[in-house]
């Protein structure tokens, strides 16, 4: 108990400190995540929309594989990204192994059937009245499907607020694609926060850890909180 | 919303989330190229290395800055155990390894990937245990040590700890068992025996939770009891069989296009005055023992217990001589490899 | 006039047959109650006539010629659900959305949400949250949103089912007054026997996805053809 009472005094200090070094990593795990996100949600939302709005045949088979891959643990998928990107892997030749963009388009992988499932879900749910209450009022199918996705709206925003917490806090596909590099002064660092919480915790440099732990919840609350904020305001 | 628009608001709608899609797929675009110009710009070399290396922050904080400032190139190291970051560069993923089991990295030039081996530190394994000995090994030479463990150990009465992760250090045990008698595959089975399969941290707060025995490097053990997270102490660090050569490969240029000139630059500059010295230096002011040591005086000097003991344990047989490098797997090398008579 | 027409319509989901031959012709202008115990298949028949789905089998035209699923005729019928359902947004967004839809400037609209907004007695409501309104203010604005397109045909499926006596009085009344004077044609799906006496010109009656009898109100409470409407009208019918 004293040491973990010891880590967090010693992680508030280091984090009010300005320790420069923390202040990049916690940056660069908000990017690389943010971008993550970014792909996914760009490939996310467009499958997740057409599943959710229109019935195709197999379309269950299509659903279900989404909502088994949401529990893909992440060192199964880094794994299977790391021979995928590694020079001698099929995708060697885009160099991603060991960059920020690698560990982005991992998470991205990794968080994309959350998009689509939360959006599919959120827009099934509303789908049929709202579409049928937009058609009795002189809507099109196109203008019907609009009427869909602005109802669905909290459910796109949740959907991109579980996707970013995931890719955020998630480990292994940081740790295999990015190769936790850090250099100082460096553009080409890839040491994120789970990294290095992982390192710091290998090298007993409890403090160090909690400090980062401490970053990454604030950096998860804070975006839940947001999306709560932007969610009572669209309701 | 908009009355100007004269159109239906779900056309407008459809065309404003097509937009708000492309520019963020423009984004990812611009921050991607981004990215690349960088890795264009900047001179990377990438070292798989082991853990004993990375966690004492030797690579990172002192040779990294260090060979940048010197040389323009970046160091990129890697860190996985012994096992894996031979792995590692044998899928083309790095330019060079930083590893310490002789074995394997003889394996790793026998195969094709690696060439002009360079032993660049030593230092020493200790075997730690709980502060009253249950085992009463202290001072022991190494093999006495584990016998007695073992004996013990099938009586109840101790618990060693094995990290059994391919590490150089799981390594170096699995030939320390091998040498008192013992098969590490028969008796890593038996209930005195855990293995963690985790890295060399972890695996000694477990030995201390459990009042257990276990082989570690200096550096971390050092680093690890300093900051008061374990309640081991040394029970065993002198002779022979303790030894722990860390040796660079570089990745064979026919076998992968990599930085070979990039890779052996580092090479030349980890056995220069510059790399050995910093390497020598690293820890002492932190723990008043330094964690590594400088190899090339003592391969210079070609005497006492020391040469001998790296000799023996860091040397490849090469047609009747002992060298650091073959023959064979030497490529291109403006660099001279240390040799000895059989 | 006839307005629209149904001629041996039926709707299968599976094997599972819900409306079976149905010959319906509605004049414009008129007041028809589809009356008819629950299950009978009253809303599958409005959802037909609203193009929400289309039948298995039939043809349904109007004014003589046969309707498309995405044709002109989308814009001049509409529907009130049994239960509410609003957009997301106030009052003034749901009842300006079918408006919006028609390309209707912006002042017209305003114009007409206020006009509606009063017949439906829920003035200087534009701003509430539409979703944070009673069930009845709901149905109401429901209504409103519906009335202010003046559709040429309005659907309405049990649409006071849920609701209190006044509420259920005020839109009586509603449909009463304005759908005659906006030249509306009213089709109400119901099976509340007295709101049907109150409302209809005219009665068809459903029962178990048959068309069982249709004809003048008066005539049909008065002295129905057929023992199963008699039975319904004495509240004598068990639904199966």
């Amino acid at each position: 108990m004293g040491l973990i009472i010891q880590g967090v005094l010693g992680a508030f200090h280091l984090i009010f400190s300005g320790n420069p070094d923390i202040i990049e990593i916690s940056l660069r795990s908000v990017k690389v995540s943010g971008i993550a996100t970014l792909i996914a949600f760009v490939f996310g939302l467009p499958i997740g929309l057409v599943i959710g709005l229109y019935d195709f045949k197999g379309k269950h088979i299509v659903r279900g594989l989404f909502n088994g891959l949401l529990g893909i643990p992440t060192v199964v998928l880094g794994l299977i990204l790391y021979l995928i990107l590694v020079p001698l892997g099929p995708f060697g030749s885009l160099k991603l192994i060991y960059t920020e963009m690698g560990i982005s388009l991992g998470q991205a992988i990794l968080v994309l059937p959350i998009v689509i499932s939360l959006v599919a879900g959120s827009v099934s749910l509303i789908r049929s009245e709202i579409r049928e209450l937009a058609i009795t009022l002189g809507a099109g199918e196109l203008e019907a499907s609009i009427a869909v996705i602005r109802e669905a709206i909290g459910g796109v925003i949740l959907s991109i607020v579980a996707a970013f917490n995931r890719a955020v806090a998630e480990l292994g596909v940081a740790l295999m694609i990015g190769g936790n590099i850090f250099v100082k002064g460096s553009a080409l660092n890839t040491r994120v926060l789970t990294t290095s919480i992982q390192m710091y915790t290998a090298r007993g440099e409890i403090d160090l850890a909690i400090a980062l732990g401490v970053i990454l919840l604030f950096i998860v609350f804070g975006v839940s909180m947001i999306s709560n904020v932007i969610q009572s305001r669209l309701t | 919303m908009d009355g100007l628009a004269r159109d239906s608001r779900g056309i407008s709608s459809a065309t404003l989330l097509l937009v708000v899609i492309i520019v963020l797929m423009g984004i990812v675009g611009v921050v991607w190229y981004y990215q690349a110009q960088i890795q264009a710009g900047q001179r990377v070399v990438t070292i798989s290395t082991t853990t004993s290396l990375y966690d004492t922050g030797l690579l990172e904080t002192a040779i990294a800055p260090a060979f940048k400032e010197r040389t323009g190139i970046e160091l990129h190291f890697i860190p996985k155990g012994t096992g894996a970051a031979i792995q590692d560069a044998k899928n083309g993923a790095a330019d060079a390894i930083l590893v310490h089991a002789r074995s394997k990295e003889l394996k790793f030039m026998e195969e094709g990937y690696g060439v002009n081996r360079k032993i660049v530190a030593y230092n020493f394994f200790v075997i730690v245990g709980p502060q009253d000995d249950p085992a009463g090994i202290q001072g022991m030479d190494p093999i006495g040590a584990l016998q007695r463990i073992a004996e013990y150990g099938q009586q109840g009465k101790v618990i060693w700890v094995s990290r059994d992760d391919g590490s150089g250090t799981n390594t170096k045990e699995i030939n320390l068992w091998k040498a008192a008698g013992f098969n590490y595959e028969d008796i890593k089975n038996e209930p005195w025996f855990r293995n963690t399969g985790a890295g060399m941290g972890q695996t000694l707060n477990y030995a201390s939770n459990q009042r257990a025995y276990t082989l570690s490097d200096t550096g971390t053990y050092l680093k690890f009891k300093k900051d008061g997270l374990i309640d081991l102490v040394t029970v065993v660090d002198k002779g022979e069989e303790l030894i722990n050569i860390y040796a660079i490969i570089i990745v064979n240029p026919e076998k992968y296009n990599k930085d070979f000139e990039g890779a052996m630059e580092l090479e030349k500059w980890l056995v220069s005055e510059e790399g050995q010295k910093i390497i020598g230096d690293y820890g002492k002011d932190t723990y008043g023992v330094p964690l590594y040591f400088p190899v090339v005086k003592v391969l210079e000097q070609k005497d006492g217990d020391i040469y001998n003991w790296i000799v023996k344990y860091g040397f490849i047989e090469d047609n009747g001589k002992l060298t650091e490098s073959p023959q064979k797997f030497r490529y291109k090398a403006d660099i001279s490899f240390f040799e000895e008579e059989k | 006039m006839t307005l629209i027409e149904l001629k041996g319509i039926s709707k299968q989901y599976g094997s599972q047959v819900v409306l079976e031959d149905i010959n319906i012709e509605i004049k414009k202008n008129e007041i028809m109650v589809i009356m008819g115990h629950s299950g009978a298949g009253k809303t599958t028949l409005l959802r037909i006539m609203a193009l929400l789905e289309p039948p298995s089998k039939g043809v349904y035209k109007y004014k003589g010629n046969p309707v498309k699923i995405n044709g002109f005729f989308r814009k001049k019928v509409t529907m009130v659900f049994q239960s509410p359902v609003m957009f997301r947004g106030s009052v003034y967004d749901n009842i300006a959305y079918g408006l919006k839809l028609r390309g209707i400037e912006k002042k017209e609209i305003r114009d007409k949400v206020r006009n509606v907004l009063s017949l439906v007695e829920l003035e200087g409501t534009e701003k509430a949250t539409a979703r944070k309104l009673s069930g009845g203010e709901q149905q109401r604005v429901a209504l409103a949103r519906a009335l202010v397109l003046e559709p040429e045909l309005l659907l309405m499926d049990e649409p006071t089912t849920n609701l209190d006596p006044t509420n259920v009085a005020l839109i009586e009344r509603v449909i009463m007054e304005l759908a005659r004077k906006n030249n509306t044609t009213v089709v109400i799906a119901t099976h509340n026997l007295f709101q049907a006496k109150r409302l209809a010109d005219r009665v068809a009656h459903l029962y178990s996805g048959k068309l069982v009898e249709i004809g003048d109100a008066d005539k049909i409470f008065e002295n129905p053809g057929v023992e199963i409407t008699q039975k319904f009208i004495t509240g004598e019918l068990r639904s199966e």
